[in-house]
């Protein structure tokens, strides 16, 4: 049995399990939630139910890259391939729900803000992350050593965790127009209770869709790293 | 100096690899000349990509000398890495007894006399091109100059070095730098444009201290990273 066959048949068990129905099902059930059984907004109508999409998405964009960073600082204690394979896939996860964001954004400030984009702190914070971690990815690509790979990259999430405050503190100097935290704004909260817990319920079906996607990439991780392994042994 | 030295002899170390670069640089001129005239063809081909009766020179400018202080340092650092490719120096180096973070102050510190001196030529090169008044609070604007060049030198050496071994260094390099530069160019073309409106110093002070605060962090994190992007 070839190698080939060995991976073929490990991706019919794995990745696109039980638990990524349940994330799909979860998704699904939030946005019937957000669409039917939620009011829409008094100012803002129907654009206000992208927020369903863009505020979660953005969530899972700064969980995912956070987890990269960690897991690079992760990678320099144990040194073990998992933590890398771990790193790879939520960076590509969270690039996927970054672009979510970047695309979702626009087209709600479309008809809000009546332009597709502004260069206010916020924005300008997602797309400059979103550019680090396609270097991030882009970098993976580059390297074909395993353990360098790691390496670079671990230090690459790290100096990463590290630019992210400076990169909003000096965008942060020109002036601002994102809406202010709604949710986590210490005056309490300003959104009808209905409207909280469908922003409740959008979080945590994101997060439950996260964690599916970078189950999902693990695993193809994994199956890679095992056919590398299988052809150096062949030569 | 020596006592913020990890080991004895590290800073004395960096500064004989950056004495070598910096040899190797005068001598054969290619990568200087090469930024050099980057420099000067990006002030005059920017000065031609907006209309000057609406865009006044003085508005320009800020954002003309820092796209191309960032674009023509990213060529020296590029080659910082590249010289050490041939003949297996790099591997030399790694044998030789010094500390792997003086490898990285050494380029570093060559990279940072590389920045400095394109910014000297530029500097009064696009204060003749665009009329502007440099020695108006001309000491401010030297330090965002020299704040900015450790930051871009910085980032450049480490990332130079993890790329030079990589198929695409010369396409990798700016992708992954230019994201770093950003709170570099943002307070220094900010702060730039203020000093050259004669606006009080004190003004660009916040742009100074996230320059400050840049530098300060990322030497420290780079000098600790780059031993690890190193073979053993």
């Amino acid at each position: 049995m070839t190698s080939i066959e060995v991976g073929a048949r490990a991706s019919d068990k794995r990745g696109f399990d039980k638990f990524a129905w349940f994330a799909i099902i979860a998704v699904v059930a939030t946005y019937v939630r957000a669409i039917w059984f939620t009011p829409p907004e008094a100012l803002q109508g129907f654009a206000q139910k992208i927020m369903y999409v863009h505020v979660p998405a953005a969530w899972v964009a700064f969980l995912a890259f956070g987890m990269t960073a960690l897991a690079g600082a992760f990678w320099f204690f144990i040194r073990d391939p998992r933590v890398d394979r771990f790193a790879e896939s939520s960076a590509e996860v969270g690039v996927i729900f970054t672009t979510v964001v970047l695309i979702s954004g626009p087209i709600w400030a479309k008809p809000i803000w009546g332009t597709w984009w502004v260069w206010d702190a916020r924005l300008t914070l997602t797309l400059f992350l979103w550019f680090l971690y396609v270097g991030y990815l882009v970098l993976r690509s580059a390297v074909h050593d395993r353990e360098i790979r790691a390496r670079y990259s671990a230090i690459l999430g790290l100096l990463g965790a590290l630019l992210i405050p400076f990169i909003h503190l000096s965008v942060y100097m020109f002036r601002t127009q994102h809406p202010m935290p709604v949710i986590a704004n210490p005056a309490g909260f300003q959104m009808p209770p209905v409207m909280v817990r469908t922003f409740f319920l959008a979080f945590i079906s994101f997060t439950i869709l996260y964690v599916a996607f970078v189950r999902a990439r693990y695993a193809l991780a994994t199956e890679r790293d095992a056919l590398d392994d299988a052809a150096m042994a062949g030569h | 100096m020596r006592t913020i030295a990890r080991s004895p002899g590290t800073l004395s170390a960096a500064w004989v690899i950056a004495r070598k670069d910096l040899a190797i640089e005068f001598r054969t001129r290619s990568a200087f000349l090469s930024a050099l005239v980057l420099s000067l063809l990006s002030l005059v081909i920017f000065f031609f990509a907006w209309d000057p009766t609406a865009v006044g020179p003085l508005d320009l400018a800020p954002g003309v000398l820092w796209v191309t202080f960032t674009f023509s340092g990213l060529l020296g650092m590029h080659r910082s890495f590249g010289v050490e490719a041939r003949d297996g120096a790099m591997d030399a180096l790694l044998v030789s007894p010094v500390p792997r973070e003086a490898i990285f102050i050494g380029k570093g510190l060559a990279n940072l006399v590389f920045v400095l001196g394109v910014q000297v030529i530029a500097l009064p090169a696009i204060a003749l091109f665009y009329n502007l008044p440099v020695t108006r609070s001309f000491v401010a604007l030297a330090g965002v100059m020299v704040l900015a060049a450790i930051g871009l030198a910085c980032i450049g050496t480490l990332f130079a070095g993890m790329t030079a071994n990589t198929r695409m260094a010369e396409l990798l390099l700016p992708v992954l730098a230019l994201p770093f530069f950003v709170p570099i160019v943002i307070p220094a073309a900010q702060s730039t444009a203020d000093l050259l409106a004669g606006r009080p110093v004190s003004e660009s002070f916040g742009y100074l201290r996230i320059l400050l605060a840049f530098d300060l962090v990322f030497v420290f994190a780079c000098t600790v990273a780059f031993p690890f992007t190193l073979e053993d």
